[in-house]
């Protein structure tokens, strides 16, 4: 029947979770209700606000994006020269790091479908990233952000390679935990090609033979589009120049260069110091108040600067992100004041800090749960 | 434009995942890989609330035939936002649209285009053209219902002395009348063609009535005719060529098709021009029939179960993802209809819009292209 409007999706407005997470248990149903509906007026300010001024920031990011790849890559040709070797590394770093980031991830969560211009559309786009756009989409948007944090069903937690929380089962493989992320690090962008292949999900049946076959091709297409692209046509062309090596050796450092950052800076989204994981009860019955204290309370962000937060592509509002999905990256900074204070009236925690400590403290995680969980002191005594 | 190709193609493996065009775009807003464009070239304001805006179109345009129109696209708050405009300019001639300030679009059209401005294109269409063979022709026209008949007279009468075009062209005042100027020189011009203004201000609206039309062209029933102009005018004009149909009935087979098509419905020898039929009119909250095209499904649907509910019940094979709004993995494209989007109850209805589904209801009758 015609009825009042209303949130849309599985999750009530009313209601309780089985269990609510310690750092939400001191808050009655009602406030969580209340709180989702203050976080939904912060969408819907910023909605209404949304506009020219926003698109003309998207395509002047594309444009300084473009500019910077196409003289990057252009002086990478003449890189015999040191000088012209280290401005065009340098560039094609930058442009590589504000394609995946600032613009390819952002593009990707339908962030800017609002502008319906076809040429900067989550259906649409592709991006300088090994694994291809819509394989990605799928384990990032579908099941990351639904299931955020949720021990079983995020696999993003660990990336099926590390152990990311105590919460996971410790095995011997596990003591590799910082050489495996040391390894990571600087080739990235293959692992989460590999990861969206969703190996583990195709051998426990959950993925059928059709679509792993759908995905191998699709990733496979784009293994030789994008290795053909950076390690053999541009060489290729320095050559003429004889400069064909020290390109080479350019568009290595620049994708490992943007891998290191893009590793760091993700990383640092979900892992630091602070941060919640939850079980499966967490979630059973969630309502949208709940939905948006998991997101806050199982994401942490990066402070500093305005030029530090372009270069994470925003991702350094992770909690803000991770809230409003869609929302266009432009105006996370002004949604963040918002949503911290509304986190310290209700006294939720909102992780934050600049970015060395919350490398240093995903690290140490890292490091901490290469070993097995300690025994509490109780039971050890 | 063959070797533009082939050069692209070779260039790719240095863009990818971008092509040529995309780097282009950065010294010349025209080329895109994706979207047709044009580039502004210059702004004639013909009366107070009208202008003719030409531009130089990118590849894939191709050239129109005099009475087509095209898509047009421009971007409002950052929106990008499509309607049809008639081309104005003779067939062979560079293209101009001639626009009326009338609603949000055409306002931003008339008040802010400025040359070197871009507008994104679909390339020309229609079937509201000349005739394949000359014959004598009768235009009736109101209001900006001149623009693609300015585009045919301008391509008929300077090119062919054995034309022979006669058009009464309704406006309120001489003021509003798109083209006045040009047309009365033509007509001083080309005695092949005859021009009656009709000025509602002072004659009240334009009767269609077998001895008005005679008084303004006596030999109207032997001439292939026209029309183009408001929803109104355009109905009159049918119902008049009907009723001569029906009786010529009693002496020949009648020869009368009426369809329920969008362009050049055929009575007679009446050729109408009319944009709308949009199935917005059930707007409410109360759903409406869900048409799958591609699927070939229909379902009859409440106006507030999201249509990704409501396709995947039918069996039809929906793209999915986070079901709640935030991943827009569920995008499909609107056909015709009206949507409402359950968040903010606003009601989507542009042709082309791609529509979350998971988040998006019925409003109205609803064709989607799935």
């Amino acid at each position: 029947m015609t009825t009042t409007v209303t949130r849309p999706g599985a999750l009530a407005a009313s209601g309780h979770p089985m269990v609510r997470p310690d750092a939400a248990k001191h808050l009655t149903d009602a406030q969580v209700e209340e709180l989702g509906r203050e976080l939904d007026a912060v969408r819907d300010e910023i909605l209404a606000k949304r506009g020219a001024s926003d698109a003309a920031y998207i395509r002047r990011v594309i444009k300084l994006q473009r500019s910077l790849e196409f003289a990057g890559r252009g002086t990478l040709l003449f890189s015999k020269y040191k000088p012209a070797w280290f401005a065009g590394t340098a560039m094609l770093s930058l442009a590589k790091i504000m394609e995946n980031m600032e613009i390819g991830h952002n593009v990707l969560h339908g962030q800017w479908d609002w502008m319906r211009d076809p040429d900067i559309h989550s259906t649409t786009w592709e991006w300088d990233f090994v694994t291809p756009a819509r394989s990605w989409q799928h384990t990032h948007n579908d099941l990351h952000h639904r299931w955020t944090n949720v021990i079983g069903k995020d696999r993003d937690v660990g990336y099926n390679l590390l152990r990311m929380d105590p919460d996971q089962p410790w095995k011997p493989f596990n003591l590799g935990n910082p050489l495996y992320n040391a390894i990571l690090a600087p080739i990235f962008e293959w692992g989460i090609a590999l990861y969206d292949l969703e190996i583990p999900e195709y051998k426990e049946g959950l993925k059928s033979k059709a679509d792993m076959n759908r995905d191998l091709k699709a990733v496979g297409v784009k293994v030789v589009k994008q290795f053909s692209k950076d390690y053999a046509a541009t060489p290729a062309v320095a050559m003429l120049t004889g400069s064909g090596k020290q390109a080479l050796y350019g568009t290595l450092a620049a994708n490992a260069i943007r891998n290191f950052w893009a590793h760091a800076v993700i990383f640092c989204g979900h892992f630091p110091e602070g941060t919640d994981t939850f079980t499966e009860e967490e979630v059973d019955g969630e309502t949208r108040g709940d939905w948006y204290v998991r997101q806050m309370i199982g994401s942490a962000n990066i402070s500093g600067s305005k030029l530090m937060h372009f270069m994470t592509g925003n991702l350094s509002h992770q909690i803000e992100h991770h809230c409003f999905p869609d929302l266009p990256s432009n105006r996370y900074a002004e949604v963040a004041v918002k949503v911290r204070e509304i986190c310290t009236r209700y006294g939720l925690p909102y992780t934050t800090g600049p970015l060395p400590k919350q490398v240093g403290s995903t690290w140490a995680k890292i490091f901490k749960l290469a070993l097995p969980n300690r025994k509490p002191k109780a039971a050890t005594a | 434009m063959i070797r533009f190709k082939k050069l692209a193609r070779v260039t790719a493996a240095l863009t990818t995942p971008l092509t040529a065009e995309d780097f282009l775009a950065l010294f010349n807003p025209v080329y895109s890989s994706r979207q047709l464009r044009g580039v502004v070239t210059r702004v004639v304001h013909e009366t107070e609330d009208s202008a003719t805006i030409y531009f130089r179109p990118g590849h894939g345009w191709h050239a129109h035939q005099a009475g087509q129109w095209a898509r047009i696209g421009v971007e409002l708050n950052g929106v990008r936002q499509w309607r049809s405009y008639s081309l104005s300019t003779a067939a062979g001639h560079d293209p101009a649209i001639t626009v009326k300030d009338a609603g949000a679009v055409s306002h931003v059209l008339v008040r802010d285009t400025k040359p070197g401005d871009v507008l994104f294109l679909a390339p020309p269409q229609g079937d509201f053209v000349l005739p394949e063979h000359p014959r004598s022709l009768l235009m009736l026209t109101a209001g900006s219902g001149i623009t693609p008949v300015m585009s045919m007279i301008r391509t008929l009468v300077p090119r062919r002395p054995d034309a022979n075009v006669v058009l009464i062209n309704s406006n309120s005042t001489p003021e509003t009348s798109v083209f006045r100027e040009e047309l009365d020189e033509l007509a001083d011009q080309f005695p092949n063609l005859t021009v009656r203004h009709w000025f509602t201000s002072a004659r009240g609206r334009l009767q269609f009535t077998a001895r008005t039309i005679a008084d303004l062209c006596p030999d109207w029933r032997s001439r292939a005719a026209y029309a183009c102009g408001p929803e109104g005018f355009l109905d009159d004009a049918e119902d008049l060529w009907q009723r001569e149909a029906a009786l010529e009935q009693s002496r020949t087979v009648p020869d009368v098709t009426t369809g329920a098509d969008t362009q050049g419905v055929r009575t007679g020898t009446l050729t109408i021009e009319r944009f709308s039929t949009d199935l917005t009119a059930g707007a409410g909250h109360d759903g409406g029939l869900v048409t799958f095209e591609q699927s070939d499904r229909e379902v009859q649907a409440d106006g507030d179960t999201p249509l990704l509910d409501i396709g995947e019940d039918a069996g039809v094979l929906m793209p999915s993802g986070c079901r709640m709004g935030i991943c827009h993995s569920c995008l499909i494209p609107l056909r015709a209809g009206a949507v409402r989007d359950l968040r903010s109850g606003e009601v989507h209805n542009t042709p082309g819009q791609l529509i979350q589904t998971c988040v998006s209801a019925a409003a109205g009758p609803v064709n989607l292209d799935l």
